[in-house]
């Protein structure tokens, strides 16, 4: 009799802490601010916490201090590191998200489709944040189901960096090295490459695989998701002969396996990098390692020219951050004028003229910064004038490549769908699986993860 | 017993009792820290781990409950098997060697004298490295083109392999490096061999035992319940491994080349919280290792009845 009470009294306990604990498994998510005010000229007051922004060289001081100065009577406070997910998502459970958050444009589809972030239409129109100004393939990495999540700042694009003495000792073009032509570029890399008694000692042409299979992918005319979002493209003709040929290049210099490895022993960020060491022929990379380049290696005998598609003119793969706006953020005004100013030509101007100043001090060209608004980038470009070749060069093509951007559209499984596209990649590389199946098994994998991140997203509505 | 004395005796119980009484509320308010704290962080936690893996939560939203979708979800997910798979290969590699590996220094160093002390803190260093230190030392050691481990094996003219790009050479590699931190097993193993009575190793060594017959035969078995610690420990450390393996394949500066070979279970189910944001999922691959560990260790602790000695206790 005893006993069976316990059972109950056990059964009860048990399904009181269920119930206490379905009660506490509440996500704090939701769309708020529905309601909110942005209206350019209202005054502001409160406080404006801020995740993800570190602002610690002068484009980003300078113009914080723009944010700052307008935004009289809000108290901006920053803090320190780059966007952490986890830390993100404890707070928002906590149910005290920050005002407003720095996240890569990556992530913005995921989060949106969560109802983590607020759609910013409004905060646009009522700060009158000239949409039009922003590179159009950054509007599409923050835009989702026809609404826009993000403002967009900074854009990333590869250009072509080559060693010219090693170009000019195999006989090699520019041309050859710049994915023009996918022959040649085979052919260059292997009559770049070197090996010695202990392996690989020169890197001929580096196609940077898995991150820039994107790139090669669109440069032969493919795009791996549709412009939409919906629809993973992973497994078409194009990008299987795109990931052939990308992976064909590491095969040819003795496997992806030595040429990662060799490329891992480099000093990277250093004097010993590899185009001061004449260690690597060529590759594609973002621009913003130009100025490492300049800084730690300027007599380094550098080449530039921009990513050309497959027979046809330049292209870049761009990325870059934005400006969102957490839902039930405590000062979404605030929040949306701080993006606003952030982003306003006028302050890219003040950050770039501070840039150059910053330079000029240490005796070293300003090499351009590519903003993500295209108005700014118009107006700082001028101020690169005094650089020499071959950095005059770099910057030429950095800009060349800002006109002839994409991107990977916004979509709401954006981390499994780089996980599935790098899985297949590295399966290749690997020599476990042939690009077909790999692109095969990670198109299935892809789409029902696109799939489920938009049934969700549709069942919000 | 007299009447009058059971009337004594019934008198004081009421007393003991409220002494019990008092004595066990002493004992529960010093381990109501303890309680309070195992309630919150472990006991909860726990729980509502077990009622999120069978929702659909990504901490954003409301969880909506969908049955054993997850636990079904794990057996269709090839990753999951690979993941497992490489877990399991790991952890059957890691624990014999680390447990070689410790008793043999524990052997040395309880033969130190009295540099012993210096040399166990010099081996008990490495263990203050960070895990993510560890692992990106990890890159830099075993580099299949410049790596020190490749250099040394050159001098003997063996070409070594490419430990962090080769799939079949990523696992012996991270083995090989987690005996890096071998030195919290050294240090418990030393301390259950300076506790071997020096009688029975002088009685072993007049009946004519040999250095390798007393230390199989005497030392071996009379420091077998440090032993069994050791691997029953190892291995639910091996089970859980994430840190280094994390950080060379798939941390910030490696996020570019996630190494299949590399994906351990932990590794996946992190992925699967705090990337892919699917913490239902990720609860039911918790309580699937949690299974997995206590199924390991209950065979663990059956077959230790027959090897491990307890002093006190008359069988093996």
């Amino acid at each position: 009799m005893r006993a069976r009470a316990g059972r109950k009294a056990g059964a009860a306990g048990v399904l009181a802490l269920a119930l206490m604990a379905s009660g506490c498994a509440v996500g704090t998510g939701g769309a708020s601010g529905e309601h909110v005010d942005y209206s350019h000229d209202r005054a502001l007051h409160g406080e404006l916490s801020i995740m993800g922004f570190s602002g610690v060289d002068e484009i980003a001081t300078t113009r914080m201090d723009d944010a700052k100065k307008g935004l009289k009577g809000v108290t901006v406070k920053a803090a320190e590191g780059d966007f952490d997910l986890q830390q993100f998502l404890s707070a928002v459970a906590a149910g005290k998200p920050p005002s407003l958050i720095y996240v890569s444009r990556n992530q913005i589809g995921s989060l949106a489709a969560r109802g983590a972030i607020l759609p910013l239409d409004q905060c646009i129109d009522g700060e009158q944040i000239p949409k039009g100004d922003f590179i159009p393939s950054a509007l599409a990495q923050v835009s989702l189901d026809g609404h826009v999540y993000g403002i967009p700042e900074f854009d990333s694009v590869q250009i072509v960096m080559a060693n010219r003495t090693l170009l000019d000792k195999s006989g090699t073009k520019l041309s050859d090295v710049n994915g023009s032509d996918w022959d040649a570029m085979s052919k260059a890399a292997t009559a770049l490459s070197a090996h010695s008694g202990s392996g690989l000692s020169v890197i001929g042409v580096d196609s940077k695989l898995p991150e820039f299979l994107p790139l090669w992918a669109k440069a032969n005319g493919a795009d791996l998701i549709s412009a939409d979002g919906r629809k993973a493209q992973l497994d078409g003709p194009k990008v299987v002969e795109a990931l052939t040929w990308a992976a064909s290049i590491y095969k040819d210099q003795g496997g992806f396996g030595a040429v990662k490895a060799f490329r891992d022993s480099a000093d990277f960020f250093g004097a010993g990098n590899q185009f001061a060491t004449g260690t690597l022929g060529a590759m594609p990379m973002e621009q913003w390692y130009v100025n490492v380049l300049n800084d730690v290696s300027p007599d380094a005998p550098m080449a530039f020219d921009t990513v050309h598609a497959r027979g046809g003119g330049p292209i870049a793969f761009a990325s870059g951050s934005a400006w969102a706006i957490p839902a039930k953020s405590a000062n979404p005004e605030a929040a949306c004028r701080f993006a606003r100013i952030m982003t306003s030509t006028q302050a890219w101007m003040d950050a770039a003229q501070a840039r150059a100043d910053a330079r000029a001090k240490d005796g070293k060209p300003f090499t351009g910064v590519l903003t993500g608004n295209r108005a700014a980038d118009e107006k700082i470009k001028p101020m690169t004038a005094g650089a020499a070749a071959p950095w005059s060069s770099a910057i030429a093509a950095m800009y060349t490549a800002d006109q002839h951007t994409f991107s990977l559209p916004a979509n709401p499984a954006d981390a499994e769908f780089t996980a599935a596209m790098n899985d297949a990649v590295n399966a290749v590389l690997n020599g476990q699986k042939s690009p077909k199946d790999a692109l095969a098994a990670a198109q299935k994998q892809a789409q029902q993860a696109l799939d489920k991140g938009w049934a969700a997203l549709e069942r919000k509505k | 017993m007299t009447a009058a004395g059971a009337a004594v005796v019934a008198s004081r119980r009421p007393g003991r009792r409220r002494m019990h009484r008092r004595e066990s509320a002493a004992a529960f308010l010093f381990l109501s820290p303890w309680l309070i704290g195992f309630c919150v962080f472990t006991a909860w936690p726990l729980l509502y781990s077990a009622i999120l893996s069978f929702t659909d939560y990504d901490v954003i939203q409301d969880p909506s409950f969908i049955g054993g979708e997850n636990y079904a979800q794990l057996v269709s997910d090839p990753k999951v098997l690979t993941s497992l798979g490489n877990t399991l290969a790991y952890t059957a590699l890691m624990v014999p060697l680390h447990v070689i590996a410790a008793l043999g220094l524990a052997l040395l160093l309880s033969r130190a004298g009295r540099a012993a002390g210096v040399f166990r803190t010099a081996f008990f260093l490495p263990k203050m490295t960070p895990p993510v230190a560890v692992g990106v030392l990890f890159l830099l050691l075993f580099n299949g083109q410049k790596g020190v481990v490749n250099g040394v094996l050159s001098w003997f003219g063996i070409p070594g392999p490419a430990w962090t790009t080769d799939p079949a050479w990523v696992k012996p590699g991270l083995v090989l490096m987690s005996l890096w931190s071998v030195a919290a097993s050294v240090v418990i193993l030393l301390a259950a061999l300076q506790a071997v009575p020096r009688e029975v190793l002088d009685a072993a060594a007049v009946d004519g035992a040999g250095f390798w017959r007393r230390t199989f035969g005497v030392v071996v078995p009379m420091i077998s319940p440090a032993l069994f610690f050791v691997i029953v420990v190892s291995t639910i450390a091996g089970l859980q491994t994430f840190d280094e393996a994390y950080a060379a394949f798939f941390g910030a500066g490696n996020t570019t080349y996630g190494n299949d070979a590399a994906l351990f279970y932990v590794i996946y189910l992190f992925q699967q919280a705090f990337q892919f944001l699917h913490m239902g999922y990720a609860s039911a691959m918790a309580w699937l290792l949690f299974v997995l560990i206590m199924a390991v260790t209950i065979v663990q602790v059956v077959l230790s009845r027959r090897l491990v000695h307890y002093e006190g206790r008359e069988s093996w």
